[in-house]
Parts: structure tokens; C-alpha cells; sequence
């Protein structure tokens, strides 16, 4: 039965960015107010999981062309390199640095290393979620 | 200034809560399935809303704390809480769910059938 879906679909197109920005801040909340990675990846994989369910398997995969398996490769490679960076300047695997500087547009802002490590936590999170989504919904 | 924003407060969040208990009444006392998401969507998605616009009004005027959050989460409700109504309500409609003896009117009874009609062909 062909189903007459435009409320679904309306409100997913605005929906669908609302979620998205709530958990790009999330993530970059992390740090001094609970969130994080793996709570922004989890809602980036929600708010990919709602256009999934809005419309079709074959529609999202047109709009993100990419092979999530990557994207969980990119998650650990970055992870690894923020890591094992420090033992280059005689300092112990995982140390992480931070300082603040005076941001053009931004002020005066604190950027912190385990921001990188928390990208690769939130890329990982995001591409297998999206990876056993797509994997158990697919056909192949 | 006080007592004028703990009046805000009180009044939304009560407003809210009453809402809510008039929302578990309808569930437990309506007799379809329509009628209840009826009840719920309506008046769960206002009681939310007022509960959320207390809990804003006391963060920003006692404790000086604008929650964007809040207000988001506000936005996000009334958007999303009706669709989850209406979707429950035609997934129900759709697998045929018993309407109540007392309905009168059903205007998408014969279009539910032909689409069902056209989708056997």
C-alpha cells in the first residue's frame, strides 16, 4: 500500500536540523558541562536514524555517499594520532595539552587537545552506529 | 522582582502539572484508541510546554542563567509531539483498529479501502 508520508517527511527536513546542531553543541559542550562524543555522536546517529525512517535506505545513501566503515577508520586513526603525538616531545602516551588564546571572532576561548581525541570518540560512535543501522535495515 | 517571577514560575508549572494529570485521566478514561491519542498529544505537548516555561523562567530570572537548551527543547516539543500523535493514530487506523460505538462520522474510511483496493491489484 503506497502510504501518503509528507507530515513524516515536512517535519523530518526541519527536525531533522535541530537535532543535528543540539548535538554538534553537545559535543563541543563536553568539556565543561556533561555531554561529549559519544552522546553527540549517538544524537548525530538519531537524527541520520530519522531521515532513515522518514525516507528510504537508498535516499539517505544518495545524500551521505559515504562508507561508514571509513568514517570509523578516520574516528581511530585521529584518536590514535592525538594520542601518540605527545611521545614525539618526550612527554607519555595521552597527554594532552591546552591553553587559551584570544580568538578572532570568538574571544578568548580555551582549546584543549582531548577535543581531537573526543572527535575521534564522536566519529567512531556515529559510523557504527550508522554502520549496524544501515547494515541490519539493508537488503545486502 | 522576586515575587513576581516565583509567581511566573508557580503559575506555569502548575499549569503544566494540571495538564498533565488531565492528560492521564483522559488515557485511562477515553474509550478508542483516537480519542486517547487525542488526549495525549493535545494535552501532554501544553503541559510539557508550561512545565519547560517555568523551569526558564526560574533559571532566568532567580538564577540569572539563559538556558538556549530550554528553549530549543520547547521548540523541538511542539514540533515533534502532535507528529508522534498523528502517526500513532494512522498506524492505527490503517491496521484497523475498532473505533468506538460512539463515532458518528469517518470521512477516511473509503479512502483507506481504496487505497487498499489498489494496492491488492
Amino acid at each position: 500500500m503506497k502510504t501518503n508520508d509528507v507530515i513524516l517527511q515536512t517535519t523530518t527536513k526541519v527536525v531533522f536540523f535541530i537535532i543535528f546542531l543540539f548535538s554538534i553543541h553537545i559535543f563541543f559542550a563536553g568539556h565543561y558541562t556533561p555531554g561529549g562524543g559519544f552522546v553527540g555522536g549517538l544524537l548525530t546517529t538519531g537524527a541520520l536514524l530519522l531521515l532513515l525512517l522518514a525516507f528510504d535506505l537508498k535516499t539517505v545513501r544518495k545524500a551521505l555517499p559515504f562508507n561508514f566503515l571509513i568514517v570509523v577508520a578516520l574516528g581511530l586513526l585521529i584518536a590514535l594520532l592525538t594520542s601518540a603525538w605527545p611521545m614525539l616531545f618526550n612527554e607519555p602516551f595521552l597527554t594532552h595539552a591546552f591553553g587559551d588564546y584570544d580568538l578572532p571572532f570568538l574571544g578568548e576561548s580555551s582549546l584543549h587537545t582531548a577535543t581531537l581525541f573526543d572527535l575521534g570518540v564522536y566519529l567512531v560512535v556515529v559510523g557504527a552506529g550508522m554502520t549496524m543501522i544501515q547494515t541490519i535495515g539493508g537488503d545486502t | 522582582m522576586t515575587a513576581i517571577a516565583n509567581t511566573l514560575v508557580v503559575i506555569t508549572i502548575s499549569v503544566g502539572v494540571l495538564f498533565s494529570v488531565v492528560t492521564m485521566i483522559g488515557i485511562l478514561r477515553l474509550p478508542d484508541v483516537y480519542t486517547r491519542a487525542h488526549a495525549a498529544s493535545k494535552s501532554t505537548t501544553f503541559g510539557v510546554l508550561s512545565i519547560l516555561l517555568g523551569v526558564f523562567l526560574h533559571y532566568w530570572l532567580n538564577e540569572g542563567f539563559f538556558s538556549v537548551q530550554l528553549l530549543l527543547g520547547i521548540v523541538f516539543l511542539f514540533i515533534t509531539s502532535p507528529i508522534g500523535g498523528h502517526l500513532m493514530g494512522r498506524a492505527a487506523y490503517i491496521s484497523g483498529v475498532e473505533k468506538s460505538e460512539l463515532t458518528i462520522g469517518d470521512e477516511l474510511e473509503e479512502v483507506v479501502a481504496e487505497a487498499k483496493r489498489r494496492a491488492e491489484r
